[in-house]
């Protein structure tokens, strides 16, 4: 980290200016991210009409100690919520008396779905987050409550059904209804907010790689939601996340299950198509 | 004993009345040929207390993004923007109280580095952070001062 500093010093004004022009990238570890044998892919070439040339998984940003968690699901804190939620996945609530296994049987029948997310929902003519659909089979086909968008129960079933699509590469829709969410997501991932006046590609697309006092800068991608967080000491939604940095530059975030997030999520994961479903994952 | 009292609150008050009175507001500072003549608050800077506001994340951060080697007691300097040492050999006085001031229309206007002395601010801000500046007029002048002190050559 200081390294660099001291080269950018050694070269000198010219070399600064360069610098100022246009923002330099540390580059990611390379480091490969092997699960029970099983090569999970952390960068590939980014997707067309990206304003990158590769995209990292947030995974290669960590240091080795957080990294060896996620390599390993008896050590990865992430598989405690996962075995909660196997166990609502068979539990029945509500009206009808039905749990989530007697439409799908086994949470494996639901493999793929993690990677079309959010998708174009006819029913509500909006997209539909992974929270949404959970919620729809509640109300709708369970007779139950809702969950909160973080309640514990829902971030859990998240990461149950999200496991399900790990390997898998993200593919999310971006043309026909969804061009016009897309678009909106684009408008507020460029638009600086806060009294630090900042945007999200100040940070994730101009200074990925970059040390940010104790953080290392990743590219924001979603591949790994809901991610275990240690500060959280638990697992948060993408927009938890969203909602953190917002407030870390100082501006009112957006509600979470807000139309903005909405169209935030969807932006931000179509930046990472081709990237693999790594749910649960570990962050620091 | 009350007397004493209101006589030191009069002199508080008093003095603040003069400092607030020389103090150029975020509104009123001008940016000339990217350099901003004279002290914002009216008085000199107090490099000591500049040096602990680039170090405070809530109030300069500036650590978060430059590297200095002044300050090596403080783990993790960040690499977003350039190392400052040596800065006041590549600017003048004007010059880096107009970057610290609003380095978007000193500087560049793209910069992810934020406005210190300025209202231009993003949208959404905050309910507890706005109409407000992030530092004060003689928190800009201390930074200032401790800048003043990195010079190499
Ligand atoms: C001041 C810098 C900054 C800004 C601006 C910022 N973030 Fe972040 N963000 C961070 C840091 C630091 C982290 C934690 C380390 C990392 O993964 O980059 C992070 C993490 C993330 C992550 C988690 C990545 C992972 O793999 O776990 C996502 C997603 C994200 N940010 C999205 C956003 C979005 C969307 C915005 C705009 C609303 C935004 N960020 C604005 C600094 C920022
Ligand atoms: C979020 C990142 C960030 C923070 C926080 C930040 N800066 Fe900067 N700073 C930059 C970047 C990037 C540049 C390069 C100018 C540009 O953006 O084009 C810069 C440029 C400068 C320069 C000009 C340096 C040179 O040699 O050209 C000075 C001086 C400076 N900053 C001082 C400070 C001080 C003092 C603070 C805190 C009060 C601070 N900065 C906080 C990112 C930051």
């Amino acid at each position: 980290m200081i390294n660099r500093g001291g080269i950018v010093a050694a070269l000198g004004l010219s070399a600064l200016m360069a610098m100022i022009v246009a923002p330099a990238h540390a580059d990611p570890d390379n480091n490969q991210l092997i699960i029970d044998g099983e090569v999970i892919i952390t960068d590939v070439a980014a997707p067309d009409d990206s304003p990158l040339d590769r995209i990292y998984s947030g995974w290669r940003f960590r240091s080795p100690e957080t990294q060896s968690l996620q390599m390993d699901d008896f050590e990865n804190p992430g598989f405690v919520a996962v075995d909660d939620a196997i166990e609502s996945w068979d539990t029945a609530e509500g009206s009808e008396g039905k749990s989530c296994a007697s439409c799908h049987s086994d949470p494996s029948s639901l493999a793929g779905l993690r990677t079309t997310l959010p998708k174009w929902d006819e029913a509500t003519n909006k997209p539909a987050t992974m929270e949404n659909l959970i919620n729809r089979c509640r109300t709708d086909r369970m007779g139950a409550e809702a969950w909160g968008w973080e309640q514990k129960e829902m971030v859990n079933m998240t990461a149950l059904v999200s496991l399900q699509s790990r390997g898998m590469p993200v593919n999310v829709q971006t043309d026909g209804p969804m061009a016009e969410w897309i678009e909106k997501g684009k408008d507020l991932y460029y638009t600086r907010v806060g009294q630090l006046n900042m945007s999200c590609s100040n940070c994730h697309e101009d200074n990925y790689g970059n040390q940010i006092r104790s953080d290392h800068l990743s590219q924001g991608q979603v591949n790994g939601f809901p991610v275990y967080r240690l500060k959280w000491a638990g697992l948060g939604s993408i927009h938890r996340r969203f909602k953190g940095c917002m407030e870390n530059i100082r501006a009112t975030p957006f509600k979470r299950g807000s139309d903005e997030f909405i169209a935030l999520e969807a932006y931000v994961a179509s930046r990472g198509a081709g990237l693999a479903v790594e749910t649960p994952s570990v962050r620091n | 004993m009350r007397k004493l009292i209101v006589a030191a609150t009069a002199a508080i008050l008093c003095s603040t009345a003069i400092a607030l009175a020389d103090t150029v507001g975020p509104n009123e500072v001008k940016i000339v040929d990217a350099a901003v003549e004279g002290s914002l608050s009216g008085q000199a800077g107090d490099a000591a207390a500049g040096r602990d506001i680039m170090i405070n994340r809530k109030l300069g951060n500036c650590l978060a993004c430059h590297q200095n080697s002044e300050i090596p007691e403080q783990p993790f300097h960040g690499e977003v923007g350039p190392p400052l040492d040596g800065v006041a050999d590549r600017w003048s006085e004007g010059e880096l109280r107009a970057i610290l001031v609003d380095v978007k229309t000193a500087m560049n206007p793209d910069s992810i580095m934020p406005s210190f002395y300025s209202l231009n601010l993003g949208v959404r801000v905050a309910e507890s952070f706005a109409g407000k500046t992030i530092l004060q007029a003689q928190q800009v002048e201390d930074v200032l001062a401790y800048l003043m002190t990195l010079k190499e050559e």
